[in-house]
């Protein structure tokens, strides 16, 4: 497989791999550093990518473990409190679009859920994935996803409402 | 879209039993400027997964074929340092096989051996006579031994 052959699989989901990094990371720039050392991995193992069924939903279970990996080391502990302050260019997202300061707020209270919800509104709300892709890439079962989607969409419901209604009700 | 389908859409949208068909009816829905007030909580949410969705990852995909260049240089260091120490092993091995300072002939063996020690026995007298000096040192100790007939006159005089 040469490099041109290697960026025709890679492209299609490289910005969903991106996207579930910086779901999982907060930060763009930890994202971009996961991304490409994501797809580094996949270069250097180009051989076997030929025998792997689904690239894509490799990629993204590779995705999903770097970053809990990246999560759990001593690194992110140490960048807790730089973690906090990209929140804020976070929100700056929404000034980029100029749009209604709630999608901030759908920011922020998604980056407030478990891990693990959070991975599951990412793949099923905004990368469109089935629920079957859904369960090969997070390696549990559809019921306990579905479960756990609903409830990240309670929560975030919930939340929403009680932002929208602060000081009118 | 009847509004009455949109309210079901969602609430079997919360219990995370929509296809994504009708997450896609949904999100079209909500992504249009006039939405029942009621229901308008849902707006920002539908919209930020329409703008997350376009989300890009902007930087260069990292692909030099550097990293298989340097490996081949990790190869070639390895490979010369095991030739240094190849190289070092065959040369200690050499210096071993060299002169061991043996004899065959048993004559010729003993004649040497007899030669060295008469030299260690030269030398260790060698080493003797000059021990002998410490006689002087005995004798000197004799003449201190006047220096007690000095105390018993002292003695004798501060009585």
């Amino acid at each position: 497989m040469n490099q041109k052959e290697f960026l025709n699989t890679v492209m299609p989901f490289k910005d969903k791999v991106f996207r579930l990094a910086k779901r999982l990371l907060v930060s763009t720039e930890e994202a971009e550093d996961a991304t490409q050392e994501v797809l580094l991995k996949l270069w250097n193992n180009k051989s076997k990518i030929a025998e792997y069924n689904n690239v894509e939903a490799f990629s993204m279970t590779m995705t999903k473990n770097f970053c809990l990996d990246k999560l759990k080391s001593k690194q992110a502990q140490n960048l807790k409190l730089v973690h906090s302050n990209y929140k804020d260019e976070h929100a700056s997202l929404q000034k980029q679009i100029e749009l209604n300061d709630s999608l901030g707020w759908v920011g922020k209270i998604i980056q407030e859920l478990p891990e693990q919800q959070r991975m599951i509104i990412q793949l099923r709300d905004i990368e469109q994935y089935d629920y079957d892709e859904i369960a090969e890439m997070l390696d549990m079962n559809q019921t306990a996803i579905r479960v756990a989607l609903s409830r990240a969409r309670k929560t975030i419901r919930e939340k929403l409402t009680n932002t929208h209604n602060y000081g009118i009700k | 879209m009847v509004l009455n389908k949109i309210e079901k859409l969602l609430e079997k949208y919360e219990n995370g039993e929509t296809t994504l068909q009708e997450e896609q009816q949904l999100k079209h829905y909500f992504s249009q400027e006039n939405v029942a007030p009621h229901l308008e909580v849902y707006k920002p949410l539908f919209t930020y997964f329409i703008v997350s969705e376009k989300e890009q990852f902007t930087k260069d995909v990292p692909l030099n074929t550097k990293t298989k260049r340097s490996y081949y240089f990790q190869w070639i260091s390895v490979a010369a340092v095991a030739v240094l120490l190849i190289g070092f092993y065959f040369k200690t091995d050499v210096n071993q096989q060299e002169d061991y300072g043996t004899y065959d002939d048993p004559e010729m063996a003993y004649n040497e051996v007899v030669k060295s020690l008469e030299m260690i026995s030269s030398s260790f007298n060698k080493g003797a006579q000059k021990i002998n000096y410490l006689n002087g040192y005995e004798t000197g100790i004799e003449k201190v031994g006047y220096l007690n007939e000095i105390e018993n006159t002292r003695s004798l005089i501060f009585k």
